[in-house]
Order: C-alpha cells, then sequence, then structure tokens
C-alpha cells in the first residue's frame, strides 16, 4: 500500500492535470446534464480545437528548448488562409497544389524568423511579435480587408469530413471502421507495453508490480476503446482527429526517443551543459521555429477550412491559446520542462472549459475572464508542487 | 601603545559541510596598509565578506571590533556606514551609466525630493582629481577600462567618507602601468590617514607597499609578518602559504607513460570581447599516452582559456596553431568534431556548464554519447539505463536510483556524472578543468582514483586546478601558467610548491 501511495505522489505533477481534466469533464457532463459528453458534442469540441491542438505541440518545443514563445502564430495562421483564399477561390487552383504551396511558405516564414532567433540571437519575443505583425499586416494587404468565401467541398473536407465506414452497407446504426481502428490501436498499445516490460525485466529494472500495470493498461484500453465506441456512435472519425492523432503520435515520440528530442530538453535545462556536450544549440533552436511556423500552416489550413472563409481577423489570439495550453498542461516557464501529452492535455482543459460554458450560456466575457484564472491556478500549482518536492 | 583600528576575534564562518573560516584573527593598526595572503580557497574573500557584512552578524562566529567598538553588521550598508568599503575583484559598476552616477549610486546627493546632478558631477569630479583620473564624470562607464574603473571603485568608496578600504585582489586584471598608479595610489591614501586591506597574489606588489602582512591557509591564520622588524622575502610568505603536510591524501600511482598522444603547438588565441588582447600566447604543450599532465597557475591565467580553446573552439577567436593526435594534424572546428576525435573538456563550474541540473543522472551521463544509444532511429532507452547503472557502480555514485536529479547530488556525486558522461565518449584525451572544486576531502580522493584509473587504461590527462597541493600530488609533470604564457614546465622530481610559485613570481616580475 505504501508502494502505491508513493506512486502516487511522484506521478501527481505528471497526471495531475488529467485528472483536473476528468473532474472538469465531469463537472460539466453534471452541469450541462449530459451534453458535454454526447458523441455529437463530442465530435464537435475536436474540430473546435482542433487548431489549438496542433498549435500547442510546436509551441512545446519553443518552450521546452528555450523557455521562450512563438507570438506570430496566429497571424501565420491568418496569412495562411489569406493565401489559400487567394489560390483557391480567387484564382480557382487545385486544392492539393494550393496546400503544397502554403506548406512551402509557411516553411520559409519559418526560416525567416529562425534565422533572426537562431543565429543572430535577437530574443525569440521580439522576432516572434514583429511577425505577429507583420504577417497580419500582409493578410490585411492581401486581402483588402475583405472574407474571401465559398471554398469547394474538397477542400473543406479537411476539417469536417470523416473517414468513411466501410461497412456502411450493413446497416448496423454505428461506425463499424471506428470501432475496429479503436481496437486495433488497443492491441498495438498493449503488445509495445508488455514488450517494453518484458524486456525491461530481462535486466532487472524496477517497473511497476505487475497488478498496477495490468490494471494501467486495462484502463487505457478502456478509454481509448470508450472515445472510439463515442465516436462511431456519431459520424466516426473526422478526417483532422486523424492528423492530430499521428502529429501527437509522431512528436510524442520524437520528443521523448530521439537523438534530437534529447537534446531540446538538454538545451532547455542547461544550454552551456548541452553545447559543451556537443549539441549544436543555434541549428536547434533554428530548426525548432521552422517547425513551429510548420506547424502554424497545417493549423492554419484546417482552421480556414473549418471557417470556410479567409478572413482579415481569422487566427486572433491563437498564440495566446497554445501558449495557455502548454503552461496549463505543466510546461515550464523557465525551459526543459514539458511535454507534447501535457500540453494536448492543457489544449483539452481550455477546449473543455470553452465548451462547457458556452453550452451554460456563459458569457465570452466571463468565458475569457475564467480561463485567465485557471491559467495562473494552473501553473501556481505547478510552482507550489514543486517547492514542496524540494523540501 | 599602538591603536587597532580592527580587530576580528575568532572568526568561524561554517558553510554547509566545509569550514571555510576556523578561529581566524586579524588585527589591522590604523593608518597602515595590510596585507592578506593566502592560496586561492583558503578563506580571505569569506573573511572580507564578514567584515563588510556580506554574511550578515549571526551567519558566523566571533567579534569584529571596529574603532573600539563591537560591530554587528546586518547588511552591507550598515559597515559602509562605519566607513569600511570593499571593493570586489569583479568591480560594481553599472557599465551604461557615466562616471558620475555610479559614484554616487545608492549615495545619491539630493536637495529633499530629488536628484542633484550638478552637486553630484562638481564633487565627483573634485573626487576624481584625488585619484588621479582625468576623465569627464559624464563619461560612461563601459568606454573606460578596468584600470581606471578600478580608479572609480576608489573615488566611490571616498565618496562615502571610507576610514578602511578593502581591496580584493586590485591589480590582477590590471597592466603594468596602471598597477603602479593604483599602488602609488593606495600609499598617498595612506598619508591622508586612510587604512587599507589589500588581498592580493603579486607579492612584489604586497612587499612594495605593505606594512603588516597576515597569512591565512585553510580557513585559519597562520602568522602576522610584521614589515619593520625584519625584511619581508618573499619565500617567507610563499612558505607560510603553502607549508602544509601531505599525508596521503592522495591515492600512490606509478603512471606507465607511453608515446605522445596529444601536441598543441603555438597556441594563440584572442579574447572573443577584446580584439587586441591575446588570451593565450604562444602556448606549446604536450600529453604522453598514460601521462596525467597538471595545468597550475592563479584564477585568470589562462588555463580555462586555453582549454576550452583547444575543445573545439569553445572559446576565444582568431585561433591560430596547429594541434597533433596521434601523429596527426587535427582541425577541430567545433564541440562537435572535438569529442569525435577523441577529446573530453570536464568544465570548471559544474552546475552552470557541466551538468543539465533539472534531468536525471542517467540522461546528464548519456547526453554527449546518445548516438551510441541509437537502434534505427530510437534510443533504446533500456540500453541507456543499463549505460547509466554500470557507470554509477563504477564510479561508486552515491544515489538511490539513476532517475535522481542531477540537482539534488552532492558535489562529489555531481563530478562524478559529468565525469561519467565523459568517459561514457571513450575519450583518448581528458581535459579536467577543477575536477575536485567544492567537494570533500573522501571525494576528492575518490576522484584521484578514478583519474589514475583512466591513466593506466592508456588515457591521456590534462589536469588543471589551482590547489598546488592536488597538483603535485597527482601529476606526473606540470606546466605553469600566467597571463595566457606557459611559464614553466616542471617533471614530478622538480616540482613543488615553491618551485611553482617562484615561476609564477618571476614572471610577475617581467
Amino acid at each position: 500500500m505504501k508502494n502505491v501511495s508513493s506512486l502516487f505522489k511522484n506521478n501527481i505533477r505528471q497526471y495531475g492535470m488529467l485528472i483536473a481534466l476528468v473532474c472538469i469533464m465531469a463537472f460539466f457532463q453534471v452541469a450541462t446534464k449530459g451534453i458535454l459528453l454526447v458523441p455529437m458534442n463530442m465530435t464537435n469540441l475536436i474540430l473546435q480545437n482542433s487548431y489549438v491542438l496542433i498549435l500547442a505541440i510546436g509551441m512545446t518545443l519553443c518552450i521546452v528548448s528555450s523557455a521562450n514563445i512563438d507570438l506570430s502564430v496566429g497571424s501565420v495562421c491568418a496569412f495562411i488562409g489569406a493565401i489559400m483564399g487567394t489560390l483557391i477561390v480567387n484564382m480557382k487552383m487545385n486544392v492539393l497544389a494550393a496546400v503544397v504551396i502554403c506548406l512551402i511558405i509557411g516553411l520559409l516564414i519559418g526560416v525567416w524568423q529562425g534565422f533572426w532567433i537562431a543565429y543572430i540571437r535577437i530574443p525569440a519575443f521580439i522576432v516572434t511579435l514583429a511577425g505577429m505583425l507583420l504577417f497580419r499586416g500582409l493578410t490585411i494587404t492581401m486581402l483588402q480587408g475583405l472574407t474571401l468565401s465559398p471554398f469547394p467541398n474538397s477542400f473543406t473536407f479537411i476539417s469536417s469530413g470523416f473517414i468513411p465506414d466501410i461497412f456502411a452497407g450493413l446497416g448496423l446504426g454505428v461506425n463499424l471502421t471506428t470501432i475496429i481502428i479503436g481496437i486495433i490501436i488497443s492491441i498495438i498499445y498493449a503488445y509495445i507495453e508488455f514488450k517494453n516490460r518484458a524486456e525491461k525485466s530481462k535486466y532487472d529494472f524496477e517497473d511497476l508490480p505487475l497488478t498496477l500495470f495490468l490494471i494501467k493498461i486495462v484502463l487505457i484500453i478502456g478509454v481509448i476503446n470508450l472515445f472510439f465506441y463515442w465516436l462511431a456512435l456519431y459520424m466516426g472519425i473526422p478526417i483532422i482527429l486523424s492528423v492530430i492523432g499521428l502529429l501527437i503520435l509522431v512528436y510524442s515520440v520524437f520528443t521523448t526517443q530521439t537523438v534530437p528530442g534529447r537534446y531540446i530538453y538538454a538545451m532547455g535545462g542547461n544550454e552551456k551543459a548541452a553545447k559543451l556536450s556537443g549539441v549544436n544549440t543555434s541549428k536547434a533552436l533554428f530548426l525548432i521555429y521552422v517547425n513551429m511556423a510548420f506547424l502554424a500552416t497545417i493549423a492554419g489550413i484546417a482552421f480556414t477550412a473549418r471557417l470556410n472563409a479567409a478572413s482579415p481577423q481569422a487566427g486572433m489570439n491563437f498564440e495566446l491559446d497554445a501558449i495557455a495550453a502548454c503552461y496549463i498542461g505543466g510546461a515550464s516557464a523557465y525551459g526543459g520542462v514539458g511535454t507534447v501529452i501535457g500540453a494536448i492535455v492543457g489544449a483539452l482543459v481550455m477546449g473543455v472549459l470553452n465548451n462547457g460554458m458556452s453550452i451554460l450560456g456563459v458569457g465570452s466575457d466571463m468565458q475569457m475572464s475564467i480561463k485567465g484564472i485557471v491559467l495562473l491556478a494552473a501553473v501556481a500549482f505547478d510552482v507550489f508542487s514543486k517547492a514542496k518536492s524540494k523540501s | 601603545m599602538e591603536t587597532f583600528i580592527l580587530e576580528m576575534r575568532n572568526i568561524t564562518k561554517l558553510f554547509p559541510g566545509v569550514k571555510a573560516l576556523d578561529n581566524v584573527n586579524l588585527k589591522v593598526k590604523k593608518g597602515e596598509i595590510h596585507a592578506l595572503c593566502g592560496e586561492n580557497g583558503a578563506g580571505k574573500s569569506t573573511l572580507m565578506n564578514v567584515l563588510s557584512g556580506v554574511y550578515p552578524h549571526g551567519t558566523y562566529s566571533g567579534d569584529i571590533i571596529f574603532e573600539g567598538k563591537e560591530c554587528i553588521f546586518k547588511v552591507i550598508k550598515d559597515s559602509e556606514k562605519m566607513g569600511i568599503a570593499i571593493i570586489h575583484q569583479e568591480l560594481a559598476l553599472v557599465p551604461y551609466l557615466s562616471i558620475g552616477e555610479n559614484m554616487f549610486l545608492g549615495n545619491e546627493q539630493s536637495d529633499g525630493q530629488f536628484i542633484n546632478w550638478t552637486q553630484t558631477h562638481i564633487q565627483a569630479k573634485e573626487l576624481l582629481k584625488k585619484v588621479g583620473l582625468n576623465e569627464s564624470t559624464y563619461t560612461l562607464i563601459k568606454n573606460i577600462g578596468v584600470g581606471k574603473q578600478q580608479l572609480v571603485e576608489i573615488a566611490k568608496a571616498l565618496a562615502k567618507d571610507v576610514t578602511l578600504l578593502i581591496l580584493d585582489e586590485p591589480t590582477a586584471a590590471l597592466n603594468e602601468e596602471d598597477s603602479n598608479n593604483l599602488l602609488n595610489l593606495l600609499l598617498e591614501l595612506k598619508r591622508d590617514g586612510i587604512t587599507s586591506i589589500i588581498i592580493s597574489h603579486k607579492l612584489n606588489e604586497i612587499s612594495r607597499i605593505a606594512d603588516n602582512i597576515t597569512i591565512i591557509r585553510d580557513g585559519s591564520t597562520i602568522e602576522t609578518i610584521e614589515k619593520g622588524s625584519e625584511p619581508i622575502c618573499e619565500d617567507r610568505i610563499i612558505k607560510g602559504m603553502v607549508g602544509r603536510d601531505l599525508v596521503d591524501r592522495f591515492p600512490k600511482h606509478v603512471s606507465k607513460i607511453g608515446d605522445v598522444a596529444f601536441e598543441v603547438k603555438n597556441w594563440n588565441v584572442y579574447d572573443p570581447m577584446r580584439d587586441d588582447k591575446k588570451a593565450i600566447d604562444n602556448v606549446n604543450l604536450k600529453v604522453h599516452r598514460g601521462e596525467i599532465v597538471g595545468i597550475s597557475g592563479l584564477m585568470g591565467s589562462g588555463r580555462t582559456e586555453l582549454a576550452m580553446s583547444i575543445f573545439g573552439k569553445a572559446y576565444g577567436k582568431s585561433i591560430s596553431g596547429t594541434m597533433i593526435k596521434d601523429g596527426k594534424e587535427i582541425t577541430l572546428n567545433s564541440i562537435r568534431q572535438a569529442i569525435d576525435h577523441g577529446l573530453a573538456y570536464v568544465t570548471e563550474d559544474r552546475k552552470s556548464a557541466g551538468l543539465v541540473l533539472n534531468q536525471d543522472i542517467r540522461s546528464n551521463i548519456s547526453l554527449a554519447n546518445l548516438k551510441e544509444l541509437k537502434r534505427n532511429l530510437l534510443i533504446d532507452s533500456n540500453k541507456e539505463i543499463r549505460v547509466a547503472e554500470e557507470y554509477r557502480k563504477k564510479l561508486g555514485i552515491k544515489s538511490p536510483s539513476i532517475l535522481q536529479k542531477a540537482g539534488n547530488l552532492s558535489g562529489g556525486n555531481q563530478q562524478k556524472v559529468v565525469l561519467s558522461k565523459w568517459i561514457f565518449t571513450s575519450p583518448d584525451i581528458l581535459i579536467l578543468d577543477e575536477p575536485t572544486r567544492g567537494i570533500d576531502v573522501g571525494a576528492k580522493y575518490e576522484i584521484y582514483e578514478i583519474i589514475n584509473k583512466l591513466a593506466d587504461e592508456g588515457k591521456s590527462i590534462i589536469m588543471i586546478s589551482s590547489e598546488l597541493p592536488e597538483i603535485l600530488g597527482v601529476c606526473d609533470r606540470v606546466y605553469v601558467m600566467n597571463e595566457g604564457k606557459i611559464v614553466g614546465e616542471l617533471d614530478k622530481s622538480e616540482a613543488s610548491q615553491e618551485s611553482i610559485m617562484k615561476c609564477i613570481m618571476r614572471s610577475n616580475g617581467r
């Protein structure tokens, strides 16, 4: 029993926000009389927050590597939307070609900002503040202050489409493909966990006791399958969810299990030590901001598709949502600490708050205030628990 | 009957795990120049920090009697009020403020609510004249040299009606001419009745201006030499500074020395901040396989700069010279290249440059050689754990597990983690910069054993250390550095504390 409580204590920081998320969801589930988690609303929740989820992944890398943030991402989203609008709506260009052009432009934006940040060593805060103004200005110039609309279905599909059900003909009433995908994912997950455990026990490393290990696996598989079943009750897996899922997977593995990922944490913890251990910190910083702009481009494309319009005001305050998500998710404002999964949980906390309060009819003014308090409370919790663990 | 302006009685100051000062006594006569001598880390600066209130009353034991009154200093302001001013080695001037503004910083000349700038600059001008500095009081600090900055510091102290002036290594960063000016100024101030305490390594300067010399070693007063009674001979001071017994503080070891493994020829490096200043001046050195070579010298003699410039140009600019490893000339343009060529550099300051303190032991050990752990694209985390465990056992890192954060370890264990990191890169040449700084005697012994073992494996060790006994106890050969140059090379048989100090003093005299 002592083991369990110490285990809990050691991981409270890691799981604290996840527990908070579950509590917030439970609260709104009751308060909204069950509307929050009806299959349709849950799908909506994901679609609504897709852009924050994508941006939060990139922002995590910025914060972890250098305790710095990218303020330009909202404007970059809008700028990409404007280019999409001009290419597709005005010039009638093929959607795929337009997406490729936008991704290239996104990379160039990243190269531009990364150059000033990493090689000239202008603080990222300033460079991206300049970028925020620059790209917002370019957006308005390009759109001449007007909103471009509508986009063809082949484009809006990105943010409103679902993975088709190959068993639709059976007339089951649920999306069987979705359920099967859920099962496949759980099997892969369990396989990896068991393989890891076997290898660890081969070398006699400490690990979770077997019962706890099994409880954990059953719990996670349960959540995965419930989630996919819920999706199946509505329209199945949104296309954008599969994109986000892929990004989360790739970036989680990248940050925790690859050499460059390790370098990011090391330089965030102590840049001098990382440099003297052979890490090319300038190059790493450069690539992190290129990556951020690239993800902002993807978020911009997704958001434009969802809005079905290119608007000069699009993407306002996106950067702040993404930054807040990272900090709520446990990233340290001093660098070196933070995870992709944490940022995703943080983004979901914000998303559920938004969505739940909207259902309850709370005005957007109050919503903003409440989100501000939540951000402060989450970081304060982090600071307190850190101070406690030190003593 | 002479009067003492200052008496410090039985001062004892403890730091966690270290007794920095042990019953130190210091008596300074009114109107004299009193010198404080001792090796790096002997406790001179700590003593002066106690005196000036940097370490407030209550954090040490013992009494301070100043002008006949017992003093209880809680903050630096308290000692300043009594007329004690300390000028630290690192000058405390604000670069983007003018000379006048700096001189009255914290001591602003105001009439009621507002600062009276006219009055400030008039007084500043007066004081500058007194210290012999011919500069406008509106000149920014960043635009004048270190020598002149030093004079501004003294003028700043005079502005506070100082009666006791403490200078911590005032001439360490100055050239010959500036040093001379400064020493003359001190003699002048003495004529005006100001008492000074000067901490210095430059014994020729001390014997020139000091009336009395107190020697501190290992946190205790050894003796006070009076100028009046006998001529102060430098050898006498050196003996007092270093004379201590060396009983088994170092493991016995006979090196098996092989061929030349690494050689640096005509190495020149310029200061990255100042284009005209040579940080390293035509250095030649070599190290054999299995040999432990020491680099001795005082702080600021260029040892760290030399090591870092060799290690993939981590310091300096316009670096010239050749580097030969295993008979082949190599060029190292980045730290990565240096590591790949089998060099390793264990930094002087493990907290700020050696470790990622918020990460665990495991990640710190693997950091410099992650590619060794790669399986396909990913890091083999099981192998990483195995490696970390292996080094934890091999080097005796005392911690409950390898998941312990590096920041929570003791100094000795932190150093072992840093050593593990570099040993894991399987280097041929290991440069250790102050490998035992700030760690206790027992852990030091273990570090020496690790160093000896590495040498036995055929690696070449270059050890930088400010502690002379350590250099003598561990190294097979010693280079002595001063002011960016190698000023002596001594074999184990010739090396002694006196002979090393002599090399440094001789080069200072020139």
